[in-house]
């Protein structure tokens, strides 16, 4: 049982993301005797080469063009396909990321093939590739498996883990010359909202704002306590509802759904609608003035009492144990 | 200015999800039009008002979808059309439904589809971006601002939080993400003079499709509910006491820091 696999790694701001060492992980559960070939496409990627041969990787494919140092739906397609019709995957696995989700359903109809998308674990049953994904925001999940042709499926990040680091490991980069043409979308501008700060997705630690943060004010302990533990500032509707905070940080049904390691749910009542997009992290922590808000239900730990007068021991504590106290 | 809007019928994102035989149980419980959809449907009769045109919302479904479809044109939608799955499998996926989609819209003329970024239940927001590759048509998904001057699009997009501004040509789709817009209340006029506007039917044979083209290109093999989430524990004393816990337990029994 073997199967060559093409994983897409991808970086952001001058760094690859962790979901690519992940994918590259999940293309190993099913590779079998078969090869992972990881893809990088950008402007000046080749360099990132190393990193993922020694995160798994067999051998690299690298993509470079001018035109590829943004994503852009019609370039990357563009690239997919060729690399594609050269290399003949028998599966394919790109991350679920904002690029991930815009590219792959739609070579996924250029290649009339199935996709499984934002799946967050991968086993082989025979033959079959079996993959699990949430449904209902994680409400409940299902298992489903691609009929026949190209195994292709979209991988959430942070679930599947990276293998270690193996700096023993050596493996070929090829580059691959990509011919793009007719490209539509022009890209005006880019504002970075999110400079230095810990993408939702990916984040391990989650510090969580409802309405009970009572003001966009209100949110500057939430943010502190975040940055001492490396971790990302997120919300809930109603926070967003208020404009106390941007939609992009919207956890929820409606909003990301999200599986840090560490969730601190900070002044959120915990409506059905929210919990569907956090309750599957490893270890959420509530604090909430009203003891009997249902997010007390599915915190590990929660901490009764105000949220103004909790954080900023908390920020405190946490600082301590950083530093090694 | 010809407006479409792909929508679809989904399940109140304040219902609790039950497995029954494998399904999902859908017996009592609310359905709504996707939220992320409505942002398509409020942006489409927006830009319906700016430039003067059409607004038609498409679903793929059964007839339990007219009641939403009715909903879309109450807000103000001039028509609605229903694809009708009837003749179909059990099992559908994106494929099947983009492919309807396609069928319809190659004898639409279009100049923009507008679309949800994603629906709550399934997750998996290919639709969209499969009926673009299929029309060959260019897309931007997960949209927060939309402006259209003659056939150019300037379009913000919410990459991961950064904003992300671009042009481009009609004829487009896009996706809607949240802080588009917000969505209308159907208004008691808007409801009765819904009642009157044209909801059309079309099945297979209409499409020009058969069923074996269709079938599904991906299987489900099971469906299950997380394990229940236990509650945990109550911390006790003053907020310091508490904190003091707190730390112990995340690094004694949780092992997170």
């Amino acid at each position: 049982m073997s199967k060559n696999v093409l994983v897409l790694a991808e970086s952001k701001d001058g760094e690859l993301r962790n979901v690519s060492f992940e994918v590259i992980a999940a293309g190993k559960k099913i590779a079998g005797e078969g090869s992972v070939k990881a893809l990088l496409v950008g402007e000046n990627v080749a360099s990132f080469s190393e990193q993922l041969i020694q995160q798994g990787a067999d051998e690299v494919l690298v993509a470079e063009h001018s035109d590829l140092k943004t994503y852009t739906t019609d370039a990357y397609k563009q690239v997919l396909l060729q690399v594609i019709e050269s290399e003949s995957p028998d599966a394919l696995l790109i991350p679920h990321t904002s690029s991930g989700k815009d590219l792959a359903p739609r070579l996924a109809a250029k290649l009339s093939s199935g996709l499984v998308s934002d799946v967050v674990d991968i086993e082989e049953v025979g033959e079959e590739v079996i993959f699990t994904r949430p449904i209902y925001s994680g409400k409940a999940f299902e298992k489903k498996s691609v009929s026949s042709g190209l195994v292709f499926a979209t991988v959430r990040p942070n679930n599947i883990a990276a293998l270690e680091v193996d700096s023993s490991r050596s493996g070929e980069t090829k580059e691959v010359s990509v011919d793009l043409k007719d490209l539509r979308t022009v890209i005006k501008d880019i504002v970075k909202k999110t400079s230095g700060k810990v993408d939702l997705a990916e984040a391990k630690v989650i510090v969580a704002g409802g309405r009970g943060v009572k003001s966009a004010d209100g949110f500057k302990p939430l943010e502190e306590l975040a940055d001492i533990l490396g971790g990302a500032v997120g919300a809930s509707r109603g926070a967003c509802d208020a404009e106390y905070c941007d939609y992009s940080l919207q956890i929820g049904q409606t909003g990301k759904v999200v599986t840090p390691e560490l969730y601190i749910a900070v002044g959120i009542s915990g409506a059905i609608q929210h919990l569907a997009g956090m309750s599957n992290s490893k270890v959420i922590v509530a604090i909430n003035k009203d003891e009997e808000a249902p997010i007390f239900d599915v915190a590990d730990y929660g901490l009764v009492g105000d949220l103004f007068d909790i954080l900023p021991i908390l920020t405190e504590e946490f600082k301590k144990v950083k530093a090694g106290a | 200015m010809n407006i479409f809007v792909v929508m679809k019928r989904t399940f109140d994102t304040e219902e609790k999800v039950e497995i029954k035989d494998g399904r999902v149980d859908e017996e009592g419980a609310e359905f709504v039009i996707n939220p992320y959809d409505e942002y398509a449907i409020e942006e489409a009769i927006v830009l319906k008002e700016a430039n003067d045109g059409e607004v038609t919302v498409v679903t793929v479904g059964d007839e339990e979808a007219e009641k939403e479809l009715r909903t879309a044109l109450a807000m103000g939608a001039d028509k609605a059309v229903l694809l009708d799955t009837e003749d179909l499998d059990d099992e559908v996926d994106h494929y099947t439904i983009s492919e309807m989609l396609a069928a319809y819209f190659k004898n639409q003329e279009f100049d923009i589809i507008l679309g949800g970024n994603v629906a709550v239940d399934d997750g998996a927001g290919q639709v969209a971006p499969r009926l673009a590759e299929l029309l060959d048509i260019n897309q931007l998904t997960t949209i927060t601002k939309l402006d259209i001057d003659g056939t150019k699009a300037t379009v913000e997009r919410d990459v991961e939080g950064d904003v992300e501004v671009v042009e481009t040509e009609l004829p487009l789709l896009v996706t809607c993400q949240q802080g588009l817009n917000e969505p209308r209340y159907p208004s008691l006029p808007g409801i009765m003079k819904a009642k009157k506007k044209p909801l059309e039917t079309l099945d297979l044979d209409d499409l020009d499709l058969d069923e074996d083209e269709l079938e599904a290109k991906t299987k489900t093999v099971d469906r299950f509910l997380p394990p229940e989430k236990q509650a945990g524990k109550k911390l006790d004393g003053e907020p310091a006491e508490q904190v003091e816990e707190l730390i112990k337990l995340l690094r004694t029994e949780a092992k997170v820091i």
